[in-house]
């Protein structure tokens, strides 16, 4: 065991796979010599070659397209997008034409490749450095989408992404790369994709979060027990496939629910969630299933973008409203 | 005027030729080195490819056949690159590029089942090195340049090939293939078809660059203009890309000079931008007559010859039409067991709907 920040975990899934396999290749904008704009792959090349990780021209439908590429070779491709706001430029190449590999050659190639990429809010940054667009490729049959929040998670998750024979979007909170330490193991292990995690148990209402947003909603938990309200957290990990069981025999418990996510109201996971909760469980609700998430405007500029993303005020609030519907 | 010494280099290029109009040899240093057989294949593949479009256009309004984009005058830049290539070779096709995965050994009549949108045309037989026909204009360009990269880092010497036509020219992903390419040294080989136009759009509303290959320039890889209605200048063109890509020299940017004789597709009206002259002008410069008319010369071809090349086809056609029609229908839960290796809950609960 060592103990490891999230992104330390993540330059570690990566050290192991490329170890582990020759046809795993790490490649992006500035993720060789220097080892990335947050150093999430400092020291591989060092350690693996230039030939296994590499830095690559700007452009990234050129990044994402040459991984779908050396895909259907054999490769492995790893492929960084610097920002979660540029992967519009690469949209065709992620949500087209990996996503789509399996089916349209009916199972003859497949797009075994990860699309790592920072994205989230609360660190000042600038412009499309910080929107969460996880519910882009949601809504894209073909390709699954994990979000972690936490050391452990992010290695053996990322680990499961490398290996996985189908595209993944790996998404990679800023606020969280260097928010605290973890013990994570030093060898490969695995975390399943599609499976959720409930990081604190409770009786009394279902608190569904992902990314940074478990941690907010932990936080309003705390808050909560302390006012006599025992709320259980889920932290979703993987949104496609969606851990459904998970949140029904939590709900099956609590016969409450809110969703909170960093994402703007009608974006994000949210709606999908709440929509299969309704078609699963509604019989098991005694209030409507709430949403705490941005509002539907624009990722606000740094200045108030602490205003506008959800809080455990706004989680508690929420809570008290399905508490007491 | 005199040059100012800082501006790029904007003369037209010339372009190769081999063969004239009436089929006689004029450069005579790139007649690329063939055997009599070779030379009645390529002729034989050209006469198939332009029957099998005719008779696909009348499939088509028959309603057996879907989409499909008429191939006829592209015969010789289209049987000609893929005959110039290896079997282990990789093509990266457009949507209009059937005939070269059909020759570089996809069956026929999955490339009907392609047309009829249905899913097992995709699905390229183990050891034919292709991929389907890409829709999104510029994708594919991105593909063979990561196919390349994977020849390159296996040392493999193998080329990718990837075809597009003008108007694919002013995507992002064509100049962003190529400049990867460039930078990465890979074994790869652009192949624009420049018909003249994209739908209606005629080249000079795509770019005011005095050619396609010029655009090679702003990558760093060697551009190249040929004569697409030469087959012998396009196998000659092909050949040294492939060449230079398997010695390790690099990226190609072949720009093939030809002509479609038909629509764009079955829903397009020619007669609304083009003229008959034009169409005229490009139809003395028919591939096949051309190829035809040299190997007459040579004592190699004869109209008997022609005459059974087309009934070959034809009966081809209709017995790959048979089996495209004969495959099994698809089904939704076949569809949904292959959007991943193993399909997730919600996807298994979704094919109840169907079953």
């Amino acid at each position: 065991m060592a103990q490891m920040n999230m992104k330390e975990a993540i330059r570690d899934a990566m050290r192991v796979e490329l170890k582990n396999d020759p046809n795993v290749l790490v490649f992006g904008e500035d993720v060789g010599k220097v080892g990335g704009v947050f150093r999430a792959t400092e020291g591989l090349q060092g350690e693996f070659g230039e030939d296994r990780v590499f830095d690559t021209p700007l452009a990234e439908s050129a990044i994402a397209g040459m991984a779908v590429g050396m895909g259907i070779q054999g490769f492995r491709p790893v492929a960084e997008i610097q920002f979660v706001g540029f992967i519009y430029e690469a949209l065709d190449q992620m949500l087209v034409q990996a996503a789509r590999m399996r089916y349209r050659s009916g199972g003859r190639y497949n797009a075994p490749i990860v699309f790592r990429t920072p994205f989230g809010g609360g660190v000042n940054a600038a412009e499309l450095h910080t929107d969460s667009l996880e519910g882009l490729a949601i809504q894209t049959p073909g390709i699954k989408v994990i979000v972690p929040s936490n050391p452990y998670d992010a290695k053996g998750l990322l680990v499961s992404a490398i290996r996985d024979n189908d595209p993944v979007f790996f998404m990679e909170h800023l606020n969280l790369y260097h928010a605290f330490r973890q013990d994570v193991p030093e060898d490969a292990y695995t975390i399943p994709i599609g499976k959720a995690n409930i990081v604190r148990e409770g009786s009394d209402v279902t608190i569904i979060a992902y990314g940074a947003m478990v941690h907010t909603a932990v936080k309003a938990a705390e808050q909560l027990e302390k006012d006599g309200v025992k709320a259980e957290v889920i932290d979703l990990r993987t949104l496609m496939p969606l851990d459904i069981d998970t949140i029904v025999a939590s709900i099956q418990k609590t016969n409450r629910a809110i969703v909170v996510q960093e994402a703007q109201k009608t974006s994000g996971a949210a709606a999908e969630i709440i929509a299969q909760i309704n078609e699963k469980a509604i019989l098991h609700l005694e209030a409507p299933v709430l949403r705490v998430a941005g509002p539907d405007t624009v990722y606000p500029f740094a200045q108030i973008e602490k205003i506008w993303l959800p809080s455990p005020e706004r989680i508690i609030k929420a809570v008290n409203n399905v508490i007491n519907f | 005027m005199s040059k100012v010494p800082y501006e790029v280099q904007t003369e037209p290029v010339q372009p190769l030729s081999v063969l004239s109009p009436d089929g006689e040899i004029v450069n005579k240093e790139y007649l690329p080195e063939l055997t009599d057989d070779q030379l009645k294949e390529i002729m034989y593949r050209m006469v198939f490819t332009r029957t099998w479009d005719e008779r696909a256009v009348n499939l088509g309004r028959q309603g057996r056949l879907g989409f499909y984009a008429p191939v006829s005058g592209q015969e010789a830049s289209m049987v000609g690159s893929v005959y110039a290539l290896n079997k282990d070779d990789f093509v990266c096709p457009g949507y209009r590029d059937m005939p070269q995965i059909v020759w570089h050994g996809l069956p026929l009549y999955q490339a009907f089942l392609y047309s009829r949108g249905h899913q097992h045309g995709g699905q390229i037989p183990e050891g034919v090195n292709v991929l389907m026909p890409q829709i999104i204009i510029g994708a594919q360009i991105l593909h063979a340049t990561g196919v390349a990269m994977a020849f390159k880092k296996r040392n493999e010497k193998r080329v990718a090939i990837t075809f597009t036509g003008d108007g694919g020219s002013s995507e992002g992903d064509f100049y962003e293939g190529m400049n990867f390419a460039g930078v990465f040294k890979l074994p790869v080989i652009y192949v624009v078809q420049n018909n003249g136009y994209a739908i209606t759009t005629p080249f000079e509303k795509q770019t005011a660059a005095p050619s396609i290959a010029h655009k090679a320039i702003a990558a760093g890889i060697k551009g190249v203009q040929v004569d697409g209605m030469d087959v012998l200048a396009v196998i000659k063109a092909v050949s040294e890309a492939a060449e230079r890509g398997r010695n390790g020299e690099g990226a190609t940017l072949i720009e093939l000079l030809t002509y479609r004789f038909r629509p764009h597709s079955m829903a397009d009206d020619t007669s609304k931008y083009r003229t008959k002259e034009e169409e005229g002008e490009w139809s003395l410069k028919d591939p096949i007559v051309r190829f035809g008319k040299y190997l007459e010369q040579k004592g190699l071809w004869s109209e008997e010859d022609t005459a059974r090349v087309k009934e070959e086809a034809k009966a081809s056609v209709n017995e790959n039409i048979k089996k495209a029609e004969a495959t099994e229908k698809m089904t939704v839960s076949g569809l949904i067991d292959t959007m991943f290796e193993s399909t997730p809950q919600h996807l298994e609960e979704q094919k109840a709907d169907f079953e």
